[in-house]
């Protein structure tokens, strides 16, 4: 019996003594930020894959140039225009979750985030699926957010929103213009397979690919439609079936590890000698896969970003910089939209703190700032012209990969740049009906 | 006539993947009770252990075979290391809770293992691609197979006769058996079921860990590679009957045809129809194809 209590006891004691822990923590962790930000701190919330199967190609590289950009912007260390300490002179601090952990977890994180941590913004996630079930929880909340990277055209063609923004364009323009080379190259084919992975970020590509494909080059003969899971590392038998077409050309949206497996696994069968291969997004594979990747595949890069990048004094610093901090190159789309995601954030919380008297701005003063904002960023101009001003758009760039022995790493060659007003719809215009309608309205240079 | 050899083929070198996986969580299931939610992370440190000892013992004049060799070393050095650390260390604390307390501690080492990866190997793709080309290519019709392909099954027979003739016909076997039916009864008849505990588990972890390095060569081994596969993994052995060795080598043969067929015939269709055979032979057989024989107790 008086075993029985003295063990009541001891787990009731346990369990106060978890709940003080608890409530303590709570305690510290809510005042904290109040303190922080009179302390002179901007607050960010960086949600991006730590763990899981994103996080190599776009996770690592989004969440290492945050913290690169963070550390070099709060010592002044950027060229023009984002000379200036931190943003408005205070200290950037971030605040990483894991996007790894699933959608369920990163709506908790995005919550910690905004009731406990009282970040100033959120930057992330990265998963269209993730960025999907986010913004409304963010519209929600009231709380001022940048997905930095999420490419279905959902987000804003479904509905619009006061606190979210995109600061990167959207998959649309990839499948464009990766058409749009298609016929500028002379590409020849009369028929065509497709491999996409079967979630919102594969079927938004195909319908636009293929959409692309009627208007562009019309015609052409679908063999067939693979859809293996996210993840599926095995892809023996969607290598037989596209070996059987025959089809003059495959299109993919695959990415990341399954790209990387995609291509192991069809390479040494024989598959690339028989069809052109086509990938909307690819080229942050290059580095890992190096000579594996066949020579003349034609991908892009969800922008002019990494490989395909332009040359200019912000971008050969900021490629500089990544090479420096992380021995590597920064190939992934990932890192040049975390930077412009930061990059434009600066630009509109120190528009906001110019007209607040300097105090760190509220979710409402940064929406503002950013609606309709431009600027540049290491992957050319960033303008904010869909979506009521909510949605990026910028240009696009598409190659072919050729092996370079002396300097033993896959470069690209034969790249084609697309405006940015040529390869994206214009404001109010679902992309799917832009496409359909034959682009009415696009500004094509040449 | 080319399109169901395609799907016989592609279907038994998938399934034979699957039940190289499947058998370990299957065996550790029927013995302990446990659903080793951290299987799929023992998979991709078998990889990643692979990708280490072939980086280290591989020069650029030694022969391709060698990886192949390397691979059955590192499967088996994770095994040695993990296994009696795992059971012993951390499993055993729990044994005689309910199966889900159990379930929730392998599911807490699924996130320890997950995060120790990234702190040994980091977040950069490994390749170890030689062994994928030790073996000529194998043309069929118009299909070409890369003759490795085949060493899966290969490996998947000896697995499954090898498991067979060590239940049925080894005195070590039939102790495993008799732990299988009932460990309390066992335990009343002196086996020593600890040890029985600690052997299985590395063996399952075995079995994980040869997995991921047979897979190694194919593809990019980096964070989560053993995700998804844990997923498909449980269907099998929910199909075949957890805790069955044989329900596991039937479970993995029909997803892995069905899948095959899906992806030549009707590839939106290709996860659905894995869980639609799950249902299916849930709906008719619950406990599924090959539910372990149970002693009744009165």
């Amino acid at each position: 019996m008086i075993v029985e209590v003295l063990r009541r006891l001891r787990s009731q004691g346990a369990m106060l003594a978890v709940g003080a822990v608890a409530a303590l923590t709570w305690t510290a962790s809510s005042t904290a930020p109040a303190m922080a930000q009179s302390d002179g701190v901007f607050k960010i919330g960086v949600i991006g894959f730590l763990s899981g199967p994103a996080a190599e190609s776009f996770g690592i590289p989004s969440v290492n140039t945050a913290k690169m950009l963070a550390e070099k912007l709060n010592a002044g260390g950027v060229p023009a225009p984002y000379a200036t300490k931190g943003i408005g002179g205070k200290k950037i601090e971030l605040v990483v979750i894991d996007e790894g952990a699933g959608g369920t977890k990163v709506i908790e994180g995005f919550r910690n985030l905004v009731e406990r941590d009282h970040v100033d913004a959120v930057v992330g996630p990265i998963a269209s699926g993730n960025c999907l079930a986010l913004a409304p929880i963010a519209e929600e909340l009231k709380q001022f957010t940048i997905l930095s990277d999420c490419g279905t055209p959902q987000v804003f063609e479904a509905r619009s929103y006061d606190y979210v923004f995109r600061a990167g364009a959207h998959g649309t323009m990839d499948n464009v213009s990766l058409v749009l080379y298609l016929r500028d190259k002379g590409v020849k084919f009369d028929t065509f397979s497709t491999i996409n992975q079967k979630y919102a970020y594969g079927q938004d590509a195909l319908a636009d690919f293929r959409a692309s494909l009627d208007v562009v080059m019309p015609g052409r003969t679908l063999k067939s439609e693979l859809w293996p899971t996210f993840g599926a590392g095995q892809y023996g038998a969607e290598i037989s079936a596209l070996q059987k077409d025959r089809a003059d050309l495959i299109y993919s949206s695959l990415w990341g590890g399954d790209l990387q497996a995609f291509v192991l696994q069809a390479a040494p069968r024989g598959l690339f000698k028989e069809s052109q291969l086509a990938l909307m997004a690819a080229a942050h594979v290059l580095p890992a896969l190096g000579n594996k990747m066949p020579d003349g595949v034609i991908m892009g890069e969800r922008g002019a970003t990494g490989l395909l990048a332009r040359p200019s004094p912000l971008n050969d610093w900021f490629w500089k910089t990544y090479v420096e901090a992380f021995k590597q190159i920064p190939a992934s789309s990932s890192a040049y939209r975390m930077a412009q995601s930061l990059f434009g954030l600066k630009i509109a919380a120190e528009k906001a703190m110019k007209l607040n008297g300097g105090k760190n701005p509220s979710s409402q003063e940064l929406a503002a700032a950013m609606t309709g904002l431009e600027w540049d960023a290491p992957a050319g101009r960033i303008r904010m012209a869909l979506g009521k001003g909510h949605q990026a758009i910028q240009d696009a760039a598409v190659g072919r990969t050729k092996w370079d022995a002396q300097h033993k790493m896959v470069t690209l060659i034969d790249i084609k740049y697309y405006d940015a007003d040529c390869v994206n719809p214009p404001e109010g215009v679902k992309s799917i009906d832009w496409i359909k309608s034959g682009f009415k309205g696009a500004k094509c240079s040449q | 006539m080319e399109q169901v050899i395609a799907i016989l083929i592609d279907g038994v070198i998938y399934a034979s993947w699957l039940f190289v996986v499947a058998v370990g969580l299957t065996l550790i299931f029927g013995v302990m009770r446990i659903v080793n939610i951290a299987h799929g992370a023992i998979y991709a440190i078998g990889a990643y252990a692979t990708a280490t000892l072939v980086g280290l013992g591989l020069g650029d004049d030694a022969p391709p075979w060698l990886s192949l060799v390397l691979m059955v070393i590192a499967a088996a050095s994770v095994a040695a290391i993990i296994g009696p650390f795992l059971e012993r260390g951390v499993l055993r604390w729990f044994y005689g809770r309910d199966e889900m307390v159990l379930l929730l501690v392998t599911y807490a080492i699924l996130y320890i293992l997950d995060s120790l990866m990234l702190t040994v190997w980091g977040s950069s793709p490994y390749y170890v691609t030689a062994a994928y080309g030790v073996f000529d290519s194998v043309n069929i019709g118009s299909l070409s197979y890369v003759g490795y392909d085949f060493l899966l099954i290969a490996v998947a027979l000896a697995v499954g006769v090898g498991l067979h003739v060590y239940l049925a016909y080894t005195s070590r076997g039939k102790l495993l058996t008799a732990v299988i039916h009932s460990a309390e009864i066992s335990s009343a008849m002196g086996i020593r079921i600890n040890r029985i505990y600690m052997g299985t588990f590395t063996l399952g972890v075995f079995l994980a860990a040869l997995a991921g390095a047979l897979t190694s060569p194919m593809i990019s081994i980096q964070p989560g590679v053993g995700t998804n596969l844990i997923i498909i993994s449980f269907a099998v052995i929910i199909i075949g009957g957890l805790g069955s060795v044989y329900g596991a080598a039937v479970g993995a043969l029909i997803v892995g045809i069905c899948r095959s067929a899906a992806v030549h015939i009707a590839p939106e269709i290709e996860l659905f129809v894995i869980y639609m055979v799950m249902v299916a032979v849930l709906l008719v057989r619950p406990e599924g194809l090959f539910p372990p024989m149970r002693v009744r107790q009165i």
